[in-house]
């Protein structure tokens, strides 16, 4: 449970107040990997540590995974790909999260993800890369991080200019 | 934010007004609607049937919006919400809009901001929109507090006549779809429902829809649209009604100091009704 500051424009009055809210996290498979148990543990970690997760399901395209973060207002997207597809898929996620006016979110990755290709996806916005052995504890701390920094307005989406990176 | 930009048609705007309400920020709307209640036990095939029924409505030109619930963890307070995994055609179709919801604490299948949630959707220029309930048993009313149509889904294998028999949501349905058309036992589910209800007053359709095959579905949808406006039944506004004073005792300013009057003893329960009653 997070809490937010609101404020909205109606009929050009302003009001602004703060409200408890529940992070909402979609889990995505882009592409055309199969191979969902990870995403399916996170998802499931996630949802015990008390957050409101939308798994996509399987062979989601980017445009479709955009699609479904903007209509569910999520906050993070964790994208998981254990079919090698990750150097194009992650980024293109980001770039399409960008167009679309949703650089605010979060983006974090998982899956088989060799070291040598993660800078670059760093590089796109991701804030997070997970491997294999990466347990629920570590997951849940760095949504904590995410979520204190959010707290303190902090810009930490994939499309806004900031250096964090968990882990780093 | 603004909520100027929602009703003008952004979707993303759309989308964060909707957190806003559903987080407690209440909403009005004069703007006419149609809201398709969608209910039934889990397993029976309502999220297909629903991305099924909204393909269709979009295939005519029709916009539609979802709103799909399903429950939070009582321990957590987290929800895994699964149904976009069976909603494709929402990711794709600009027609279709689609919002997963979780309980949140509250019982009854419906959280109570869904009517808020959907006078939004109105306002924002989504006419038809469409809840489906958590997976849910016979005694799950509140439903009816939001839904101007309600659909039952069935599926064959469910338990013999009888159960169609029993008092509950069936005597609020406006339609009964039986699902999974595309095995054996669909049929004779169908006519056990059937044959249960020729007994009531009330003539509810029941129709035979595979949301596998597609079998039905346009049939379905049509009897759905001329439910529109004729709906409207006693019980329903009972539930309505009942779903409304709920709200406003649980929004009543002075709910808070007569609780505490109630439990220092400097009031009765009779005083305290009394005082919120004015």
């Amino acid at each position: 449970m997070t809490y937010s500051r609101v404020a909205i424009h109606f009929n050009e009055r302003l009001c602004v107040w703060v409200m408890p809210k529940p992070l909402r996290i979609v889990i995505a498979k882009p592409g055309l990997d199969g191979h969902d148990r990870g995403a399916k543990v996170v998802a499931r970690c996630l949802r015990d540590a008390g957050h409101e997760v939308i798994y996509t399901g399987l062979r989601r395209t980017p445009e479709q995974i955009v699609r479904t973060v903007m209509d569910e207002d999520a906050d993070l997207l964790g994208l998981s790909s254990l079919s090698g597809a990750h150097g194009h898929l992650f980024p293109r996620t980001c770039q399409l999260l960008a167009e679309a006016d949703l650089t605010h979110v979060v983006v974090f990755g998982g899956g088989i993800i060799p070291e040598e290709d993660r800078q670059s996806l760093f590089d796109a916005g991701m804030r997070a890369i997970f491997g294999p052995g990466t347990t629920s504890e570590e997951i849940n701390s760095f949504v904590d991080e995410v979520s204190s920094r959010l707290q303190q307005e902090e810009s930490i989406g994939s499309g806004e200019e900031n250096d964090w990176r968990w882990g780093a | 934010m603004e909520l100027d930009e929602a009703i003008e048609g952004s979707r993303l705007a759309l989308s964060r007004a909707l957190t806003l309400v559903e987080n407690g920020l209440s909403f009005s709307t004069e703007e006419d609607g149609m809201v398709i209640g969608v209910t039934g036990a889990p397993g029976v095939g309502k999220s297909c049937l629903v991305d099924r029924i909204a393909t269709s409505l979009a295939k005519d030109g029709i916009k539609v919006a979802i709103l799909a619930v399903d429950p939070s963890s009582p321990v957590s307070g987290g929800a895994l919400l699964g149904d976009r995994i069976r909603m494709q055609s929402a990711d794709v179709d600009d027609l279709i809009y689609m919002r997963s919801l979780a309980t949140r604490g509250e019982s009854g299948a419906v959280p109570s901001v869904i009517g808020n949630m959907t006078n939004l959707l109105k306002e924002c220029g989504w006419k038809h929109i469409i809840v489906e309930t958590v997976g849910s048993g016979q005694a799950e009313f509140k439903i009816a507090a939001v839904a101007d149509t309600i659909l039952l889904v069935e599926a064959p294998g469910r338990g013999d006549s009888i159960q169609a028999e029993k008092a509950g949501i069936i005597e609020l349905v406006d339609l009964i779809a039986v699902n999974k058309s595309d095995l054996p036992q669909a049929e004779a589910a169908a006519s056990d429902i059937e044959q249960a209800l020729s007994a009531g007053s009330k003539d509810i359709p029941v129709m035979l829809v595979s949301a596998q095959t597609g079998d039905g579905v346009s049939e379905l949808v049509q009897k759905i649209l001329e439910t529109e406006g004729q709906s409207m039944t006693r019980p329903k506004w009972r539930e309505k009604l009942n779903s409304e004073w709920m709200r406003q005792l649980n929004s009543h300013p002075d709910l808070e100091s007569m609780l505490d009057g109630l439990e220092e003893g400097s009031l009765n329960l009779d005083e305290a009704i009394n005082n919120l009653r004015r």
